[in-house]
């Protein structure tokens, strides 16, 4: 069979932020750019990004670059990389006027500068007051930049694949990234793209847990991508939750909603923060929050007929105050419990929000791989975003600055394709074996009979990320957990699809979804159980505290032999002085 | 027809969570027992951007499309536990 075959300079495969805003540099500089998306673009996650995007503006209140870069590097738990950080503050202003440009619609305050709100970890002057650093576009920032990133990228003439699932990357044996095998949903008819660079922009992987905020295409297409091309992953241990989330639906029930008076019950009815934090209580800080959660249901203390959630309390703060301050959670709560918060106590349990770790990447975007001394970049590999870890995020994410990231991080690597484009003017020669390896990974799913069916399997692998990789984290959890990923993976070779038509054959698609999971999961609790401290999201019930000696460096995990490597922190900023750990306090 | 719905299937996959909560199971418990007017009001409702979408579902913007109005309705309610 002959194989359809198209040829861009550029292949970004992910059309949220991170690939429109790299997309959109490139195509303005005459490069001949293909984005691949599984859905249509604007309806890539980073629409459902709704608190805003940092940048020491100072319309609200004094503010600097070198302060955010404090509160990032300090919000990290240290395990940031300085260079990194320090590039993602300075460009932040001047990246925010840009969306400005481009048509993003902010809030404005009355003299006509764009609003800033304060938001939690944000300071004045490196700890002191709180700042007010985050632009937002009402509550639909993420949406306002996808939907004018787009329309920018249609007026430069990128080239769009709406609704291509991308199955995997084409090497050579020189290690050159040659493009990808995608697969046309709609007709399921394969494509292969070769491109002189490919960009990784494919976001987070938050379906690795069952309750969780993300959309249901966050999958870690790309992080599965490039494990199975010998990639490995950095940092995949630390996962952002927040303690809130509707149980087993996962849809985020705002801190507010215990800021106005909510409180958590468990089963015995028992208000049982007060024990883990007496004065904080129900305001103690999310992680605190979450592991308290996660232990009253480990210790037999959960709600529900399974044990598996507790209670939020929200009713004796009356109709009136729900209404009037936490609107749209009463909403969320009666559309998908069909319950009255007004009247009836809410379960929740932590939902898994944000991928802190993902694929290495210097500031340049370019993905970097260890080598005997220091790493070496993957030619003709980038990758920006959620999937990438610059790290600018490090253990732990700061709210506002994901969105700043994906068009930081989205346009240095646009820039740095220009420059590698006019080293690599040809495309190089195809490898075959490669292409068939990519091949055999779609045709593979067209094995006939009975087997498992990939919902069970997905279902069992997310409830089992819940238990043995949540927030509840210590040796033994772990330990089981890696025993339960691998026998999980090993039932991946009896998954079977009982539809085998072409058209529209979604199930296909989960399918390769699922085996994305699969080994990012094992990543991300191979990675967990080795890390024997508490950083940022990562947190030891056995292992408490930080440890500085130890663990002040990065994890790799490599796919092949599913070994762990480790490399430093970067410490050294670009320009100003280091900000060295110390312990933090909020 | 098949084909239609699959394609349906597929739109029913978006950017944010709430929606996707809705959609597809709306999709798998409800839409093949519509009549076929509410079934192209439903292909209409798809049409709109996630966040148009999010306010139309939650109730907050109603459609001037009575039918697209009553199919948002019925997808609000099918939602849940």
């Amino acid at each position: 069979m002959s194989l359809a075959r198209r040829k861009f300079d550029v292949l970004a495969i992910g059309a949220g932020g991170g690939g429109l805003r790299s997309a959109l540099q490139l195509s303005r500089e005459e490069a001949n750019v293909a984005v691949v998306s599984k859905v249509f673009p604007t309806r890539s996650h980073t629409v459902a990004a709704q608190g805003g995007i940092n940048a020491a503006l100072a319309n609200v209140l004094p503010d600097n670059w070198h302060w955010h870069m404090y509160d990032t590097v300090k919000g990290s738990d240290y395990l940031g990389d300085q260079d990194a950080i320090e590039y993602m503050c300075r460009a932040a202003s001047h990246l925010v006027y840009e969306l400005e440009h481009y048509g993003v619609p902010f809030s404005r305050l009355d003299n006509g500068k764009i609003y800033q709100r304060p938001f939690g970890g944000q300071s004045q002057n490196f700890g002191g007051d709180q700042a007010a650093r985050t632009c937002a576009a009402a509550d639909r920032t993420g949406h306002a930049m996808l939907h004018s990133l787009y329309q920018q990228n249609i007026r430069a003439k990128t080239h769009f694949f709406d609704e291509y699932f991308a199955v995997d990357l084409i090497k050579d044996q020189d290690g050159f990234i040659l493009g990808a095998l995608v697969v046309e949903i709609e007709s399921g008819e394969p494509l292969l793209i070769e491109a002189k660079t490919t960009l990784l922009a494919t976001g987070g992987a938050g379906q690795l847990f069952r309750t969780n905020t993300n959309a249901r295409i966050n999958t870690g297409d790309g992080l599965g991508m490039a494990l199975r091309a010998g990639i490995p992953l950095q940092d995949m241990e630390f996962f952002q939750f927040h303690p809130t989330g509707i149980a087993g639906k996962g849809m985020l029930i705002t801190e507010g909603a215990r800021g106005e008076g909510g409180y958590l019950l468990n089963k015995d009815g028992e208000r049982f923060m007060e024990r883990y934090a007496p004065h904080a209580k129900d305001l103690a800080s999310r992680d605190v929050v979450s592991r308290a959660i996660a232990t009253e249901v480990r210790e037999g203390r959960g709600c529900g007929p399974e044990g598996d959630y507790v209670l939020l309390k929200l009713d004796h703060l009356g109709q009136e105050v729900l209404n009037k301050r936490l609107p749209g959670i009463s909403d969320t709560i009666q559309t998908f419990l069909h319950i009255d918060p007004a009247k009836e106590p809410v379960p929740v349990f932590p939902t898994a929000h944000y991928t802190m770790g993902g694929i290495p990447t210097n500031r340049h975007g370019r993905v970097v791989v260890p080598v005997e001394q220091g790493e070496e970049e993957i030619p003709g590999l980038y990758a920006a975003g959620e999937c990438a870890c610059v790290s600018v995020h490090g253990a732990n994410r700061l709210g506002g600055n994901s969105l700043l990231d994906i068009v930081v991080f989205g346009r240095a690597a646009g820039n740095d394709i220009i420059d590698y484009l006019k080293k690599n003017r040809y495309h190089r020669q195809l490898d075959n074996s490669s292409v068939e390896q990519a091949m055999a990974r779609l045709t593979r799913w067209d094995q006939k009979g009975d087997g498992e069916r990939v919902a069970d399997l997905r279902y069992e692998l997310q409830a089992t990320m819940e238990k043995y990789c949540g927030v509840f984290r210590t040796k033994e959890v772990l330990q089981e957990g890696v025993e339960k990923v691998l026998q999980l993976e090993k039932r991946m070779a009896d998954v079977r699809l009982h539809d085998h038509s072409r058209v529209f054959n979604t199930a296909r698609i989960e399918a390769m979804e699922l085996e994305n999971l699969m080994d990012i999961a094992l990543a991300t609790v191979v990675s967990a159980l080795a890390r024997e401290e508490s950083r940022g999201a990562h947190s030891r019930i056995d292992f408490p505290q930080r440890d500085d000696v130890h663990w002040l460096k990065h994890s790799l995990f490599f796919k092949e032999g599913r070994r762990l490597e480790y490399k430093p922190v970067t410490l050294k900023p670009l320009s100003v002085e280091s900000f060295p750990p110390k312990e933090r306090v909020y | 027809m098949e084909q239609k719905r699959a394609r349906l299937l597929w739109q029913c996959r978006r950017g944010m969570l709430e929606l996707d909560a809705m959609l597809q199971p709306f999709m798998e418990k409800v839409y093949d027992d519509l009549p076929g007017q509410q079934q192209q009001a439903f292909a209409e409702l798809l049409s709109n951007p996630d966040q148009v979408l999010l306010e139309i579902l939650m109730g907050r913007t109603i459609p001037e499309n009575k039918d697209v109005a009553n199919v948002a309705r019925r997808v609000r309610e099918a939602a849940g536990p």
